[in-house]
């Protein structure tokens, strides 16, 4: 993955930085509660929701089961239709695909649709260091873009700045960057759409070389789709005479009627709406309609190690819709940079480690991200069981990875002793018998002082529940003992 | 690295994804042609009833929800409808199609009305206020219109650079009720735009406003005939 | 029907109280109960934690420690999740690494028979007022458990509405998770005490006096951030007030003082 993410803190050290942040914690718990109320609303309106759902994941499981076979046929699709069709099997194999075809054209400038794979590889980073510049054009990538920013959430990356701090990076930058914001710019949101409407439009007409993610792929048709709000992705997708679409694999469904599932699921998983207000979708070229020249580059990266897992594979259906990021409690709270990478929630705690796999620290830490409380689950338009997942990549880490021998000692003894109940009694009744002696906080730094920093230790009580049931007399009427005893905590 | 053997690379790369999906998925019966279980489909064809009258209130109903201008009229009052909305908008020039019907443009006073003759450029456009289309398909549940680019709708530039949108709809031939009954009338083959609502964004605290790269003004005409009485 | 109460670890640790107060709850309701000494854990820690194999003679231990029983009661919708969702899925991955070892026969046995308090409660017995007393102000947190995996629904709170005296107050956020989260409050103690601190925060604006839940685990937590802030508010498990009657009324405890 790009370099952007190289050497970042694990979860817990970022996240224990960012709950601190009032700023943020105050932007992200607007956001994302407006949105929860709203997303509920929208689904409250198809009653065939959960065969919906059940279907998007068949859908996708069954093209995955597959996937050589539709990729053929896309390849075939696509070439047939005028375009062309190169294969990557990582991020350099990607960035260098498509800085030689941008070179090919001779332009030094670029403008981008929001597409999470280039974020993915870092294509701004690498097209930058072969001297072309890669414009992001979608109104919360041109913000995080002019803010020398990172990415916070997959559809809205720049989720963590507010209306006011919008404000101050637009009237501070955009000059840096082309036209200037207009004086006195407000934090009004339609000022501030306003004013990158009338930023962005220069380079859109002048812009001869566009480079796209997409949603879908047909594979009996070759079609490309992009769902989009704003118009910059028609811009994009129509202006220019040469595109470029980066695409991962997973992101194939094999006919043009599977579309009525995705087109139904997605908008309303993600922004809340019936249906987006733009959807644009092309097959190769059309003479004397948008680009005569497309490029569709095919991304691995790391999607066929999680194809190979076949739990983990369930991570390829998801469809990008970020409304487990808006219910996750933990991504409410730690933010999305915690995440050190594209993917930020729990779609990112269970992709991000299998995609880049656990060697980091931060990697590693990624899938115990996550309460399992399940509200990511129960959100999801194509039904991943991402605390399942969360478990499944656990288990692979403490087997893996140095670092767990600790752990994996005191989960070994404590199943033993479990299992033996002349131990597991020994070790109840010594701790009863020493409750007096125990602190309610600890001073070490260990896993019990983690817990004692904010919270009081559990008291031991005085009487064990086995010798109270030992104790009752045979046949003990309900009412038999005084209450005063029940109530030791 | 010579071009031989960047088509070499190339190559390499195709094979590689192609060897590890097959690792990864164990090898299917040849020439198996894969087919999903049609009873997966559980999900209902449209959630509306058929009654035409109904689509199409509900179309209008959603056009509007996201702030789309809405207005019904007969095919008789067409062009006096789309002339009112140049009018009303102040627009000095409108653009329109090669295949837009003529007998459209009959009422228009006050507009210089360019046809497309696929010349134009984005810059030009730039200039122009407006555009006048029709559509191949309307979609009543989630108020959308789509675009695919047929002699009367033209080029997807045309829709996208003007700031103001009047796209026209014939109802009943033109609405579906849903999705699931939209795309089989739609050619994937042909460049299409779906459009519900003029341009938006939430990437401002996740809450809508309208109004960002597309048209920020979009005025769909409903044109169906009165009921028969009797 | 022979019933056999699953205490839980926790419960057994720290908790006695609960596991006393299912007892003379179930016995006022004419239920016959056993406690079948040779039960310990469900393995939820191990299996949760990423020690899926090391919880495996725990499925073992408890589909035989609960052989013969008709009904297994346990006062802990974790436990319960544990033992419905995931002894299944440590069955059907031992029978993908080529072993079974008795787990397929274990989960089998284990699953149908297994039921949280207010599910044995409301859907075996058909009860929903068990002619309980507890002249208090009550908010209740769901617990993710309860709310999401077994799907609890309006069971807790259709059984707390029944009590007399009791005055149920909403509880803003009520869906969301307290931030415990078993060795997620130890691995992420910041996001887990911050997420503590919000779900406090909403039940002391309630001005409820006790917090109930049906999980001593999330209660755990939330109660020692309330102990360190010393703040006005008690956590209890639902089994405990359904367990006092105006007879043998619940008593506030010895050391976290009355309840306001």
């Amino acid at each position: 993955m790009s370099s952007t993410y190289l050497g970042l803190p694990s979860f817990p050290v970022a996240a224990a930085e960012s709950t601190r942040d009032e700023q943020l914690r105050a932007n992200l718990r607007h956001a994302t509660h407006t949105i929860r109320a709203k997303r509920a609303t929208a689904i409250s309106e198809l009653t065939d929701w959960p065969e919906l759902r059940a279907a998007g994941a068949a859908i996708k499981d069954h093209t995955l089961a597959h996937l050589d076979h539709y990729l053929l046929q896309l390849e075939a699709a696509v070439t047939a239709a005028g375009g062309t069709v190169h294969w990557a099997v990582d991020a350099d194999d990607a960035n260098r695909i498509v800085a030689g075809l941008v070179k090919a054209t001779g332009e030094t400038e670029v403008v981008k649709v929001k597409s999470m794979a280039t974020q993915e590889i870092g294509l701004n980073e690498a097209l930058a260091a072969e001297g072309i510049h890669a414009y992001e054009t979608d109104l919360a990538e041109l913000i995080v873009q002019l803010g020398d920013d990172r990415p916070s959430h997959i559809l809205v990356p720049a989720i963590h700045k507010n209306r006011h701090q919008i404000r101050d990076i637009f009237s501070r930058q955009m000059a840096a960057w082309g036209r200037p914001a207009p004086d006195n710019l407000t934090d009004t949101p339609a000022d501030l759409a306003e004013a990158a409407r009338l930023h962005l439009r220069e380079k859109f007409l002048r812009a001869k070389v566009a480079i796209s993610g997409a949603n879908f792929m047909i594979a009996e048709t070759g079609t490309l789709v992009v769902l989009e709000s704003e118009g910059n992705g028609r811009m994009c997708l129509t202006l220019p005479e040469t595109l470029i679409s980066v695409v991962g694999i997973e992101k194939l469904i094999p006919t043009w009627q599977d579309l009525e599932v995705f087109l139904q699921t997605l908008p309303r998983s993600s922004t809340a709406e019936r249906m987006n207000p733009y959807t644009t979708t092309w097959t190769g070229t059309t003479d004397g309609d948008g680009p005569t020249d497309f490029h569709l580059v095919l991304l691995d990266n790391g999607r066929t190690d999680t194809l190979a897992d076949s739990l983990g594979r369930q991570a390829l259906r998801c469809i990008r819709c970020s409304a487990c990021l808006n219910v996750c409690p933990v991504y409410e709270r730690a933010g999305g940079h915690a995440y050190g990478s594209p993917y930020p929630g729990p779609i990112g705690a269970i992709l991000t480690p299998q995609l880049r796999g656990t060697t980091t620290e931060l990697d590693a830490s990624l899938p115990y991200a996550s309460t399992l409380c399940g509200a990511c689950y129960d959100v999801c338009p194509v039904a991943i069981d991402i605390p399942d997942i969360l478990v499944h990549l656990r288990e692979r880490i403490t087997e893996q990875r140095r670092g767990h021998a600790l752990e994996r000692a005191v989960m070994k003894a404590a199943t033993w002793v479990l299992d033996h109940p002349s131990a597991y009694a020994l070790a109840r009744q010594t701790a009863t018998r020493t409750r007096h002696l125990h602190p309610t906080e600890l001073p070490a730094p260990t896993p019990a002082k983690a817990w004692s920093n904010a919270r009081d230790l559990p008291r031991f009580p005085g009487r064990s529940f086995r010798t109270w049931w030992k104790d009752r007399p045979a046949g003990e009427a309900p009412h038999g003992r005084p209450a005063r005893e029940d109530t030791t905590r | 690295m010579t071009a031989a053997d960047k088509a070499s690379a190339a190559g390499s790369s195709r094979e590689q994804v192609l060897g590890r999906i097959r690792a990864a998925i164990g090898d299917a019966p040849a020439g198996e042609v894969p087919r999903l279980d049609p009873a997966l489909r559980t999900y209902r064809d449209t959630h509306v009833p058929d009654d035409p009258a109904v689509v199409l209130d509900l179309l209008a109903e959603n056009l509007a929800d996201y702030r789309a201008g809405v207005h019904r009229c007969t095919p008789e009052d067409l062009a006096a409808t789309i002339a009112r909305l140049l009018a009303e908008r102040g627009a000095r020039a409108a653009v329109t199609p090669p295949g837009l019907p003529r007998p459209w443009l009959g009422a228009i006073a006050g507009t210089e009305v360019i046809d497309d003759d696929g010349t134009l450029t984005a810059q030009r456009l730039d200039a122009v206020d407006s555009v006048i289309t029709g559509c191949a398909l309307a979609v009543a549940e989630t108020g959308t219109v789509v675009l695919d680019a047929g002699p009367d709708q033209g080029r997807r530039v045309l829709s996208l650079v003007p700031d103001h949108h009047i796209c026209v709809v014939h109802a009943p031939e033109q609405v579906v009720s849903s999705l699931p009954r939209a795309l089989p009338r739609l050619d994937p083959r042909r460049p299409m735009t779906w459009i519900s609502g003029p341009s938006a964004t939430s990437d401002i605290e996740l809450d809508r406003v309208e109004g960002v790269h597309g048209p920020r003004t979009l005025d769909v005409i409903l044109v169906s005939s009165p009921p028969r009485s009797g | 029907m022979r019933v056999a109460l699953f205490l839980t670890c926790v419960n057994d640790m720290l908790y006695p109280q609960t596991g006393r107060a299912v007892v003379r709850l179930l016995e006022r309701l004419g239920v016959e109960v056993d406690f079948p000494a040779g039960q310990t854990c469900c393995g939820q820690a191990q299996y949760n934690t990423g020690y899926r194999r090391q919880a495996e003679p725990l499925v073992r231990r408890y589909a035989e420690v609960f052989d013969g029983y008709d009904h297994v009661v346990t006062p802990s919708g974790s436990c319960v999740a544990m033992v419905r969702d995931n002894y299944p899925r440590i069955a059907a991955r031992a029978a993908d690494e080529g072993r079974d070892e008795g787990l397929a026969g274990a989960a089998a046995a284990a699953v149908p028979k297994t039921y949280e308090l207010t599910e044995f409660l409301v859907d075996v017995l058909g009860v929903t007022d068990v002619g309980a007393y507890f002249p208090h102000t009550v908010t209740y947190h769901p617990s993710c458990h309860g709310l999401r995996m077994l799907g609890l629904g309006e069971r807790p709170r259709r059984l707390l509405q029944a009590v007399r005296g009791l005055e149920l107050r909403e509880l803003p956020g009520a869906e969301e998770c307290c931030g415990f989260g078993g060795t997620f409050a130890v691995k992420n103690p910041d996001v887990s005490a911050a997420m503590g601190q919000d779900k406090i925060d909403n039940a002391l604006s309630t001005g409820a006096g006790v917090l109930c839940g049906a999980d001593n685990s999330c209660l755990m937590h939330l109660d020692g951030m309330l102990r360190r802030q010393d703040a006005p508010l008690k956590a209890l498990h639902l089994a405990e007030i359904l367990a006092s009657t105006e007879e043998r009324p619940y008593m506030a405890a010895e050391t976290t003082g009355k309840i306001r």
